[in-house]
């Protein structure tokens, strides 16, 4: 092929195992992707205590570990975990490196790239490998309603972080067998100029909205903190939760915890009713799991209509209080 | 205490006027703002400013237009602003951004003890810009920061990543990306704007001005290269329902109370044994 190796890496991202399976979700596709290119898929995992993580990276699929596991590890911190990576990387050349787009990742993987002096793809939803071996990441754009696909043609490695829910990950496969390699920690390693003074796990968030069957969403076209409690209610009636855009989120009318979309929670309802979204890709990212959308936007052009089974050109909070009256009223008859 | 804050023009995107015809955007039309992120950093640098007295000076690369954000930044206290200017810049990634803001800040104050940036914007939500700034500068910092406070040279700061609340220590000069979650802006005062646009303060530089080398700057300097840009929507055949409210919304419960009806009508009977 060229200079860079054929291998696609995957970072293990262990720290907050149950929210993020989406290491998992990567060795899925990394497994297909390293098919492609003729070469191996490894996972580079760094911490302390890896034994469980190591066996359940290889048994969903890594055809190779790369462990590193050391008591100073034992916190996440991307200074360190960054000087680790890159030398690694440096000294084994992947073609591609994968990293889940948690916190973390997201840090991880824009300090690794820029050490690389290499492109980085942030929020990918889809990644295949074309026939000159690059790295097609498909990814939101240009603040606009738009997809774009990206190659990055001459770096390496090539790199990308996907959200969590973005793939399918394989199941647990415990016959499978592959070589894993515990690294020493490096001599010289320059202690982490960022002190990490306390660390509390908070509860575990609240997935109410991510398994609600119906979701009221609603935007800029709410207008108002007053009108968008309107939603409340009509949720209320649907039996679901409210949502909101990042506009309706900025101006306050919502909590931070409701946004929906590439910086919030990725949502996939029966039936998700839209007030007043434009249907900007950072919002639309987050619904494509709702199979039924009801959108209501004055402007019949505006994206999250065109997404719509069901468009009602009208005023969203009009709309919303007579849903509100339609369904009261064929609950009482 | 030389703060620097970094700031992007964003557009409006939900307020962009649409073609009533086409049904598109009128991209060319769109309203530009300060970036929300942005504007919390900046509240975040003022405060420090007002608590530790120094120097606030505000950065931003783009087109002329961008000027407006450093002059609302003008009016809202900095002391300096710098716009990047030069179509040699456009067209790059978090790599050659990065690369340029740095040499920016280098050129323009390099005594500075503070970076900082917000966490991501609204047009790319990439989040990418903060940490690769820190490494070109190589600064320890910090990333998604709601609280912070300064003793003497040391920055403690408390960020959520992960579902952990951490509280973390560095010493200046240090990087910070702040979320929207606290520092909520400041009113812009009135008669600032136009004081701010009467001084005339914006100091225009180009890629030359700020030593960059021109490989490593705007689409050249970027790694990616775009195959090809498609509109993920309009993949469904909706239908649109243009009448009356009342009547598109009864339209709405008839012609589709199938497909709705289960989930529905399920919660409609228990909403009446719970309040009937």
């Amino acid at each position: 092929m060229d200079k860079a190796g054929r291998d696609v890496w995957v970072f293990g991202d262990y720290r907050n195992y149950f929210q993020n399976r989406v290491t998992l979700q990567l060795l899925a596709r990394g497994r297909e992707l390293a098919a492609a290119l003729g070469g191996e898929l490894c996972v580079l995992v760094l911490g302390h205590e890896l034994g469980q993580w190591v066996e359940e990276y290889v048994a969903h699929g890594a055809d190779r570990v790369l462990a590193l596991d050391h008591p100073c590890l034992r916190a996440y911190q991307s200074e360190t975990y960054t000087r680790l990576l890159v030398d690694l990387a440096l000294a084994r050349q992947p073609r591609v490196i994968l990293v889940g787009a948690t916190s973390f990742g997201r840090e991880l993987a824009a300090r690794a790239a820029k050490r690389l002096h290499t492109g980085l793809t942030a929020d990918c939803v889809e990644l295949a490998v074309n026939d000159q071996g690059l790295l097609v990441q498909t990814a939101p754009g240009f603040g606009g309603n738009l997809l774009a696909e990206i190659v990055i043609p001459r770096h390496f490695p090539q790199m990308a972080t996907v959200r969590p829910g973005t793939f399918q990950e394989l199941p647990h496969d415990y016959e499978r067998q592959a070589p894993v390699e515990w690294l020493p920690l490096p001599a010289g390693l320059k202690p982490e100029r960022v002190r990490l003074l306390k660390s509390e796990r908070l509860p575990p968030r609240e997935q109410a909205l991510e398994n609600a069957p119906v979701v009221v969403c609603g935007g800029r076209g709410m207008a108002s903190k007053k009108k968008f409690r309107n939603l409340q209610e009509l949720a209320r009636l649907l039996g679901g939760q409210v949502a909101a855009t990042r506009p309706a989120v900025y101006a306050r009318w919502s909590e931070e915890g409701t946004l929906v979309g590439q910086a919030g929670r990725q949502i996939k309802p029966q039936v998700l009713f839209s007030f007043g979204v434009s249907g900007a890709i950072q919002h639309t990212a987050g619904i494509s799991g709702a199979p039924f959308i009801v959108a209501v936007n004055k402007n019949p052009g505006a994206v999250m209509m065109q997404m719509a089974d069901v468009g009602l050109v009208a005023d969203a909070n009009q709309t919303c209080l007579a849903l509100i009256r339609e369904l009261k009223k064929r609950l009482r008859s | 205490m030389n703060i620097v804050v970094c700031l992007k023009q964003v557009p409006m995107v939900s307020e962009l006027p649409w073609d009533s015809k086409t049904g598109r955007l009128k991209r060319g039309q769109a309203e530009g703002m300060m970036n929300p992120a942005c504007k919390h950093a900046l509240e975040a640098g003022l405060r420090l400013k007002q608590a530790q007295g120094g120097r606030l000076t505000v950065l931003s690369m783009g087109p002329p237009e961008a000027q407006e954000v450093l002059y609302e930044a003008l009016a809202l206290g900095a002391d300096q602003a710098v716009l990047l200017c030069d179509p040699r810049l456009a067209g790059a990634d978090t790599l050659a951004t990065s690369y340029t803001l740095a040499r920016a800040i280098q050129a323009v104050t390099p005594d500075f003890d503070l970076a900082l940036l917000g966490c991501h914007t609204t047009d790319s939500e990439t989040g990418q810009v903060g940490p690769q700034l820190a490494e070109e500068l190589d600064l320890p910092a910090a990333f998604n920061v709601e609280h912070l406070q300064l003793a003497g040279r040391t920055l403690t700061v408390r960020r959520v990543s992960d579902g952990f609340l951490e509280t973390l220590e560095l010493d200046l000069p240090a990087l910070l990306t702040i979320t929207t979650q606290e520092f909520t802006p400041r009113e812009t005062p009135l008669g600032g704007l136009e004081r701010a646009f009467a001084q005339g303060a914006v100091r225009m530089l180009d890629a030359l001005a700020i030593g960059a080398d021109l490989e490593l700057v705007g689409e050249k300097g970027s790694a990616g290269r775009m195959l090809r840009v498609y509109s993920p929507a309009a993949q469904k055949k909706g239908v649109l329902l243009t009448g009356a409210v009342k009547k598109s919304v009864q339209e709405l419960l008839e012609r589709y109370g199938d497909r709705l009806g289960g989930l529905i009508g399920q919660d409609l009977a228990s909403e009446e044994e719970g309040h009937g």
